[in-house]
């Protein structure tokens, strides 16, 4: 009920700031994706209402600008950066994430490979990124490039895959990790991943073992999240599970979230690159 | 010299630490996660269900069967009966506790009391519109089964220990984790076969 009442206040509140910025675009609304179940029809509802006027913009224009301005010790920009189609090249780069770099001789996600770049272009401390909480320190940047990144590969395929052999071998990693039980609830990934039409409460759970749920899992983050009201990058999800999962907390860009990622982006090869998505 | 040798490996063995360390995959796992409040690097340890369960073939009834029913027994003899003799406790204070989804994440605080997190699940009373549907419904458990001591101990051990019957149920092990305590699963018993209780009216 509660959420109800924050539900309808926040939409009365885009609702006024759509009509200032975009009246034209009202049309937009129709492009919601198909859902499951009666209950989570509101959200639906809510989220194709705002669809052109989701929060994560202000994020997207804070990275554009984060990318392209000269900063740390060394005061250059991250305009060389290669995320995967070379230096520089941003259109289209989520999509075929994460993927094995040479430079580190590892296969990384987007948030690892931007610390890269912070670290070896900028002369940042990784580690200081590592350690930083979400929404500190420079973290705050990379969750910022992220939205403007990843929204540069809005409504393309999802292109992920395992060609290299460590990336076949992440795969394999990741895939074991999600089965993996663990912690006083005997949870893993696939507790609640694994089947269709699954629900908890009123939630929807995608089936990330299949190429349509694991496209709408990893298609629609990272997004901006209306209960907390900030921007959750794909890393920052993956922690908020494994806390509900009871299990310890994974440490930002460790191995284990790669690999995870890299079992979620593959499953999804084919679906449409959505995020920065909008969700509850 | 040969002896002092094997000390020595032993030694780096042993430094190296956990026998777990072992496989790549544990490799990864034990060096990806950081304790963080009350939830700790232990916490990915796993006991034999856990093992048998993060086998994808397993979780869906295939495996060694034999193993299986070895794993289910050990957790039915771990499972105690309350101290008190009473099953059945206060069917209000049970609806609190299936509401509630707290407890033992690193975000709680340690010694704080959980709750059953039953309707993220299950549907239990009607009269809730948001439950999950992982596991079945419970509406009108006990109106459905009766009350009789069979249905009362089988359902107190499945709440204890749900593995005991099915060793890679989904639903979590709540005696033998203590993540609820006695009290607590009494009231929880309470929701469900309470005649009096909204759940078998």
């Amino acid at each position: 009920m509660k959420a109800r009442i924050l539900y309808g206040v926040i939409i009365g509140l885009f609702a006024v700031l759509q009509g200032c910025s975009s009246p034209a675009k009202n049309e937009a609304s129709t492009a919601a994706p198909p859902t499951g179940g009666a209950p989570t029809d509101e959200i639906e509802k809510y989220r194709a209402m705002i669809a052109d006027g989701n929060p994560a913009d202000l994020y997207e224009a804070a990275g554009e600008d984060i990318w392209k301005k000269p900063m740390g010790p060394k005061n250059v920009s991250l305009e060389k950066c290669d995320l995967g189609m070379g230096p520089g090249v941003v259109k289209g780069a989520y999509t075929q994430l994460p993927k094995y770099f040479k430079d580190t001789n590892k296969v990384q996600d987007l948030e690892s490979r931007l610390v890269t770049c912070m670290e070896k272009l900028q002369g940042y401390n990784s580690q200081e990124i590592i350690k930083a909480g979400f929404e500190k320190g420079k973290r705050k940047d990379v969750e910022a490039v992220v939205a403007y990144v990843v929204a540069e590969s809005k409504g393309m395929k999802i292109n992920t895959v395992a060609k290299h052999p460590k990336e076949k071998e992440m795969y394999d990693l990741g895939k074991k990790s999600f089965f993996y039980q663990g912690g006083p609830m005997d949870f893993s990934c696939a507790s609640c991943h694994s089947e269709n039409g699954k629900r908890i409460r009123l939630q929807d759970l995608p089936n990330i073992t299949e190429q349509k749920g694991a496209a709408l899992g990893w298609g629609y983050w990272p997004a901006y999240r209306v209960s907390s009201g900030n921007f959750w990058t794909m890393q920052r999800r993956l922690n908020d599970c494994y806390r509900q999962q009871r299990f310890p907390e994974p440490i930002y860009i460790s191995d284990d979230t790669i690999a995870v990622s890299l079992y979620m982006a593959i499953n999804a090869k084919g679906g449409t690159m959505n995020a920065p998505g909008l969700k509850r | 010299m040969k002896n002092k040798l094997s000390l020595l490996a032993l030694a780096l063995t042993l430094s190296i630490g956990a026998a777990h360390a072992a496989t790549p995959f544990e490799k990864m796992m034990y060096s990806s996660f950081e304790a963080k409040g009350q939830a700790g690097l232990d916490r990915l340890d796993q006991d034999a269900a856990q093992k048998f369960c993060s086998n994808q073939a397993n979780l869906t009834g295939g495996g060694d069967a034999k193993l299986r029913e070895k794993i289910q027994n050990d957790n039915m003899a771990t499972i105690k009966q309350p101290s008190d003799g009473k099953y059945i406790g206060d069917w209000k204070s049970g609806e609190k506790i299936a509401q509630s989804g707290r407890g033992a994440t690193w975000s709680d605080k340690a010694g704080s009391e959980n709750g059953g997190s039953c309707y993220n699940c299950h549907q239990i009373n009607i009269k809730e519109v948001s439950y999950g549907n992982i596991g079945p419904s419970l509406w009108n458990y006990g109106k459905l089964r009766g009350y009789s001591k069979e249905v009362v101990q089988y359902t107190w051990n499945r709440i204890n220990n749900a593995k005991a019957y099915n060793v890679c149920s989904n639903m979590p092990r709540f005696g033998h984790f203590k993540l609820l305590n006695e009290k607590q699963m009494q009231d929880v018993m309470a929701l469900l076969l309470d005649p009096e209780s909204p759940v078998n009216k």
